[in-house]
């Protein structure tokens, strides 16, 4: 009984401080875009414009949850549906701290790349049930980009398995004891990096989106709350693959002094604001240019990492 | 690669640089005096409008905005009877101030003309007339230039000196 109640009072947990840190990062964002670009950023509303999320927040629910009559009804309505589900359903398996954490499976990494892989439906549904041409075309460049970087993203965390010898998270945590994996598997960080910035469509591989070009994208024609679950589960995207970099490179809860939940926090935090830091600073590629980054410097990098590493580890143990 | 960090690097570093942004209503931006805002209607020195109800600034106008009357006081004084300016039309760009050969109507600092309501956008001539000179202190169209009036000549009516000899300016 208690123990189903610890395992209860966890998911409740989880569930509550990510929808509210990805509310709160829409907030964040903005204020260290704008820290970035030497202006303010959002402080009208509350403490250093921290109501501005409830601001948003009801700006967004009374809006006309409109859907267009052109659409394909039943998609359009689910696929914002998918991308909240599924990119919250990974953050099952997300160690947080010992003893925090609602799952602990033995093939947790597989189940988190399975899941942000299944997160791009809701993209191509989101897109091509709008019936309008600019959705369709995000729709069309977000399967081509998740396609290309899908293949490398699982080949860079291969590295990190041979070396944890587990797909189990809290064993690849456990691993890093000693020393972090960002430093033995600097190749394989480097290409997930580029991967889940791709996986998250954060700005330099924005291309589903881009609003200079296609309107806005996969969600030009959502409105209302729609709108919002497709932002919410664009930025419950970020905290997950952050907290992923988190776990699988640099040591999860590991670290001195401080609690090993504060050491969680801290580490996400941190990655989120590189994040940011790389929306505030990099251009987005052309399309060309990022299939051919892809697979003629990414999946090349990604397969030399894994060979290198399996010949070491295999000279290692024997 | 190497590019990109060196960009996030220093835009990094801008996280310590000044802010640019003024905030508006708690802080005043500083405005040049030059700047084209709300017209006004000055007076002379003397206390008397300025304007003489010539039309330039209608004619100058390019969106049409100033509308007035011309009208004569018992000397035979020009006056505009009403002085009528839509500034929901009004661009600021300062042509009529650049017509105006009395320089009766001028542009301000002051932008902070927000209403709730279109009508109160038009201003007549009680909003636009000031007590003031304005930019110009000592100018007094009449004694500069002056107009013959009934029965006097130019320069012979009271409070007016007579008109400078532009010849006599000559080198």
């Amino acid at each position: 009984m208690s123990e189903l109640a610890l395992a209860w009072s966890n998911v409740i947990l989880i569930l509550a401080v990510v929808f509210s840190f990805a509310a709160l990062l829409s907030w964040i964002e903005r204020r260290l875009l704008g820290v970035w670009q030497d202006r303010y950023g959002p402080n009208r509303v509350g403490p250093f414009g921290l109501l501005q999320i409830a601001a948003d927040a009801i700006k967004l629910l009374s809006k006309e949850d409109w859907v267009p009559p052109f659409s394909e009804k039943a998609l359009f309505v689910l696929a914002p549906v998918i991308i909240a589900v599924t990119t919250l359903l990974a953050f099952a398996v997300v160690p947080v701290a010992p003893g925090i954490g609602v799952v602990d499976l033995n093939i947790g990494l597989l189940f988190f790349l399975a899941m942000s892989s299944l997160g791009v439906y809701s993209i191509v549904l989101g897109g091509w049930a709008s019936n309008n041409k600019y959705s369709l075309l995000g729709g069309f460049r977000a399967a081509a980009q998740m396609l290309s970087y899908e293949v490398f993203m699982g080949l860079s965390l291969m590295g990190v398995v041979m070396l944890a010898g587990s797909f189990n998270l809290r064993d690849i945590v456990a691993a890093q004891e000693d020393l972090w994996f960002c430093i033995p598997q600097i190749l394989g960080f480097i290409t997930f990096t580029v991967a889940g910035i791709a996986e998250a469509r954060r700005l330099p591989f924005d291309l589903p989106e881009a609003e200079n070009e296609l309107v806005a994208g996969f969600h030009t024609e959502y409105s209302s709350m729609k709108f919002g679950l497709f932002f919410i589960g664009e930025y419950v995207g970020v905290i997950l693959i952050s907290a992923m970099m988190v776990t699988l490179f640099f040591g999860g809860w590991l670290g001195p002094l401080l609690p090993p939940l504060m050491w969680f926090l801290l580490k996400t935090f941190i990655v989120i604001g590189f994040f940011i830091l790389l929306r505030a600073s990099l251009p987005r590629p052309r399309y060309d240019q990022l299939m051919a980054y892809a697979w003629k410097v990414m999946l090349p990098l990604t397969l030399v990492n894994l060979l290198v590493t399996g010949a070491i580890v295999l000279a290692w143990k024997s | 690669m190497w590019n990109s960090l060196k960009t996030m690097w220093t835009i990094f570093l801008h996280m310590f640089r000044r802010r640019v942004t003024i905030q508006y209503p708690d802080e005043k931006p500083v405005i040049p005096p030059r700047w084209r805002g709300r017209i006004i209607l000055s007076r002379d020195p003397d206390g008397e409008e300025r304007c003489v109800a010539c039309y330039l600034c209608a004619a100058a106008c390019p969106v049409d905005c100033i509308a007035l009357q011309a009208t004569e006081d018992e000397y035979g004084r020009r006056y505009p009877s009403f002085f009528r300016i839509n500034f929901s039309r009004c661009i600021f760009c300062g042509y009529c101030e650049e017509a105006c050969p009395t320089d009766a109507i001028q542009l301000t600092p002051d932008f902070e003309m927000g209403e709730y309501d279109r009508k109160n956008l038009v201003y007549e001539k009680e909003d636009l007339l000031i007590d003031g000179t304005g930019k110009y202190p000592g100018y007094n169209f009449y004694r500069v230039a002056g107009l013959a009036i009934k029965g006097k000549d130019k320069g012979d009516a009271q409070d007016e000196a007579p008109p400078v000899d532009l010849h006599r300016l000559l080198p």
